[in-house]
């Protein structure tokens, strides 16, 4: 083996090129952040245009057909450029090698093509706004999705284009994890974020390619009219419902298995307290992407499904919901007599706990048949789903970026404008989506560019949250964006963390350690680490 | 109540989650709403409690660097925390489920409407009458109600906030929705699965009556649908509502029956080789009794139409085919 000079990955080689070709996981994964955040601004700038119409109840400054394209937008763009890849692509990326001992991921070149494919459905997903953009919602429902003249091809095509990029890094991280190992990382002296990208792994992998071929074949009835969705030519609309929720549900722990994985190592870390429950943690990551599979139904509650059907839906719908609040009391009793350390990435640990239980209990009763009648496709379920996705999965890839900012980038961020955009964060966000709540049991439908003169206080004050929301957001990208430049050097271990990331430099070297690291102690055994003695 | 002009208002009628319930459907959503919801606050409450708590209390200071213990697991407090929930949600379950079932089965007595979709409104009809009414589902106090509903496109969905009822409504199968009503007053219903650029605008009302203003009503509709239409306006609308158009052309083109084109005032040749004028009276005949007279080159296949009919549609009627040239 060639000698590898022991110096930091940005500087080891440089130029564009050196990125452009790169096959290092480090700067695929830094490459992935940002386009990932690209994609999260962009998504972010369509839902302040949209709370900003919704200001009076007739709309203002959109036709009817640019606030719907503009929703479906929001959706598409978060979903399949921001929050499937988020936590993975990114930071899996870069920290996933490291933990286990590794010097990259398995097959770096496919890394570097799961990258590129991923532009390439991004290009395609922008380029469908520029000539026509679909005003289907997110989901894509037929028959209302076949017969518009919106540009739905191109877009379906961005979103199967996606999905081989994330089945490719989902196979890329199952054959590291098995092979890439360190000696003496045996499964269970693994990090709780290595299991959840597992976990996530095998989700992507299964999934994704249903949604893939659910796609291709709406693009085949749009194209050649063979009649698989639309009724008018022998087809069904509730098979496409089937087929997508198959995907996006299991796509749903997709988004949330990582960011509980990075909770693990936050709250840890900063209480410096081994893991409560460690194996438990590790096991309800699988059952999680198990059962994910066998509740996606429970969208279908008013489709015309059977009643049998509705029942053993939500039933498998409550099972599921049982592990992740297994999870939350586990980090609870982490903290418990710990030395909580009340740094910006344990700040957003906090708000995750606090915003991702409200989105687990209202999701308690959408699962309830009788309540789901009256609350789908309202805006309660708007605000469930930002609680789980903003509240649970946004919170948890912030606080990861925070935790990990130091060690990727080398720099360390300003601590106090730090928190002032977690709390601003945090409040904006309860202001926008709480009130919501309210809005959807009175009874106010979701997707609806114009609404009774009734709501207009409640949609107002959602307005004027989005403003706090964006404000925390703006916040945080210049104090990141100043770090890198002013920052000042961050020191290996700034959080006196024991995973093994934290005993490589900041920024790592090039093949992430000097030599090896020997596993001596379990990944979170701080009681090893600090010489204590613990009863 | 039928004077009401405007819908009870969703947002100030009711309690703070709720617009006021004016169903049985409703009141069992509510009842198991608020149950989850009190346990919802506990949990809640209970967690945020203790994360205040932990924060204070095992803050990071001088004195207090590392853990006060390190303990990895307790079976007893995971199977507590596996098994309570579990419990609880089974109740949910349960509840949840049987209350779906009592809302969506419609009891035996139920009166039977339709309900018909398309891109961007809604038509009801009470087929016991014919009513037909755009944008407005008129029905009787206390009357249990079952609506069968289709789609003329995409799918739409029927919601009504204050019974808590929804259903969605499909292009290629009836899909139904019960439900009974206890306050008579005027309320919202929306469509709630997007279709399309007026998805916001495809609104209805649902205008519950009592006994003396629902039979007033009917009569009314009845009165003002002959009364102030003119006549081959009524006609055409009678011939429509009636479906004489799944058997008849007005563009000269053969169906099962004859076009109506220009048969006013012409001689008609019927089957045993006779011939008859076509005026107001032979016209009449053909649609009371068309056994009698069979146009020649056809089947006798229509039904007749005698007192299904009144005096002022049948008079539209001939008027309306007067009209066709
Ligand atoms: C099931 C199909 C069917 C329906 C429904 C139907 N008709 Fe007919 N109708 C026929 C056929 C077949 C004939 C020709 C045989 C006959 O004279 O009975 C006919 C004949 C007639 C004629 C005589 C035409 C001529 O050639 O002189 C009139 C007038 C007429 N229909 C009016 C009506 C009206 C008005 C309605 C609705 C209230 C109606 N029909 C509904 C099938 C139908
Ligand atoms: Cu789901
Ligand atoms: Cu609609």
């Amino acid at each position: 083996m060639s000698h590898v000079p022991n110096i930091n990955f940005f500087k080891a080689t440089t130029g564009l090129k050196s990125w452009l070709f790169t096959l290092d996981h480090k700067r695929i994964g830094l490459m992935y952040l940002g386009f990932i955040w690209f994609s999260f601004f962009l998504g972010g700038i369509f839902a302040l245009l949209l709370r900003l119409e919704l200001l009076f109840p007739n709309g203002w400054f959109l036709t009817d057909r640019q606030y719907d394209q503009l929703f479906t937008l929001h959706g598409a763009v978060m979903v399949f450029l921001f929050i499937i890849p988020s936590i993975p692509a990114s930071l899996g990326n870069f920290f996933l090698p490291i933990m286990i001992g590794a010097k990259d991921v398995a097959f770096p070149r496919l890394n570097l093509a799961s990258f590129y494919i991923y532009v390439v459905g991004a290009v395609f997903g922008i380029g469908s706004m520029l000539i026509g953009a679909v005003d289907t919602g997110w989901t894509f429902y037929t028959p209302y999705s076949t017969s518009t003249d919106t540009a739905v091809i191109t877009m379906t095509l961005a979103a199967f284009i996606l999905g081989f990029s994330s089945i490719l890094t989902g196979v890329n991280f199952l054959a590291t994890v098995h092979n890439m190992r360190a000696k003496g990382m045996t499964w269970f002296k693994m990090p709780l974020f290595v299991w959840s990208l597992y976990a996530t792994a095998v989700i992507q992998i299964l999934a994704t390619p249903v949604l893939g071929i659910t796609l291709l074949l709406l693009i085949l009835e749009k194209t050649i009219n063979i009649g698989i969705f639309d009724p008018s030519l022998g087809g069904d609309p509730i098979l496409f419902q089937h087929f997508f929720w198959f995907y996006s549900h299991p796509a749903v722990y997709i988004m949330i298995l990582p960011a509980m994985g990075l909770m693990s190592e936050m709250i840890s870390t900063f209480s410096r307290r081994s893991i409560f429950g460690y194996r438990f943690m590790a096991y309800s990551s699988i059952a999680i992407a198990i059962i994910a599979f066998l509740v996606w139904g429970h969208h279908l509650f008013v489709s015309g499904q059977s009643m049998y059907a509705n029942m053993i839906f939500s039933f498998l719908t409550y099972l599921v919901a049982i592990p992740s609040g297994i999870k939350v009391f586990n980090w609870m009793a982490t903290m418990y007599k710990g030395s909580l350390d009340l740094k910006t990435p344990f700040l957003y640990a906090l708000a995750f706990i606090f915003l991702f239980t409200i989105g687990g209990v209202t999701g308690i009763f959408l699962a309830a048949l009788a309540v789901d009648i009256h609350l789908t496709d309202t805006y309660f379920v708007v605000a469930h789903f930002h609680y789980v996705m903003v509240g649970g999965t946004v919170m948890a890839f912030i606080g990861g970026m925070h935790y990990w900012w130091p060690k990727m980038i080398g720099k360390m961020y300003n601590e106090y404008w730090a928190r002032v955009a977690c709390f601003l964060i945090f409040l904006g966000f309860n202001l926008v989506f709480f009130v919501q709540f309210i809005m959807g049991s009175k009874g106010m439908p979701r997707r609806y560019h114009t609404y009774l003169d009734q709501f207009q206080p409640l949609h107002a004050f959602s307005t004027y949250g989005s403003w706090v929301l964006g404000l925390g957001f703006l916040v945080m990208i210049i104090y990141l964006i100043h770090s890198i430049f002013y920052g000042e050097k961050a020191p290996a271990n700034p959080w006196n963390g024991i995973t093994l990331e934290w005993k490589t430099e900041s920024p790592p070297v090039l093949e992430n350690f000097d030599k090896v690291p020997e596993i001596t102690h379990d990944p979170y055994d701080f009681a090893a680490v600090d010489g204590k003695k613990y009863e | 109540m039928a004077s009401a002009t405007s819908n009870l208002s969703l947002v100030h009628s009711g309690g703070v989650n709720f617009p006021l319930a004016v169903g049985e459907a409703a009141y069992r959503v509510d009842a198991l709403y608020f149950f989850i919801y009190f346990l919802s606050a506990v949990t809640f409450f209970g967690i945020v409690g203790a994360l205040i708590y932990f924060v204070i209390k095992f803050r990071r200071r001088p004195d207090h660097q590392i853990a006060l213990n390190q303990m990895t697991h307790s079976t007893a407090l995971e199977i507590a925390w596996t098994v309570i929930p579990l419990i609880l949600v089974s109740i949910i379950f349960v509840w949840g489920y049987t209350a779906y079932l009592k809302n969506i089965v419609p009891s035996s007595d139920a009166k039977e409407m339709r309900a018909i979709g398309r891109k961007w409104s809604w038509t009801f009809e009470d087929p016991t009458t014919g009513l037909r009414t755009n944008n407005e589902l008129v029905v009787p106090l206390h009357q249990p109600i079952r609506l069968i509903m289709s789609s003329e496109d995409v799918i739409h969905s029927l919601f009504i906030p204050n019974l808590r009822v929804k259903q969605d409504v499909l292009p290629n199968h009836y899909t139904t929705l019960a439900f009974t009503a206890d306050r008579a007053g005027r309320y919202q219903i929306f469509c709630t699965e997007f279709c399309g650029d007026g998805h916001a605008r495809m609104l209805a009302n649902l205008v519950v009556l009592d006994d003396a203003d629902y039979v007033k009503w009917q009569a009314d509709q009845k009165a003002a649908s002959s009364a102030t239409l003119p006549l081959n306006e009524l006609g055409k609308k009678v011939s429509t509502d009636q479906g004489c158009f799944s058997c008849h052309s007005v563009d000269g083109s053969k169906s099962i029956g004859p076009s109506w084109k220009g048969i006013y005032g012409a001689n008609r040749q019927l089957v045993g080789g006779k011939s008859a004028k076509a005026d107001d009276n032979y016209l009449r005949r053909a649609i009371v009794d068309p056994a009698a007279e069979i146009t020649a080159g056809y089947a006798p296949m229509m039904p007749t139409y005698a007192g299904k009919l009144s005096d002022q549609e049948m008079a539209g009627i001939i008027e309306y085919i007067r009209t066709i040239k």
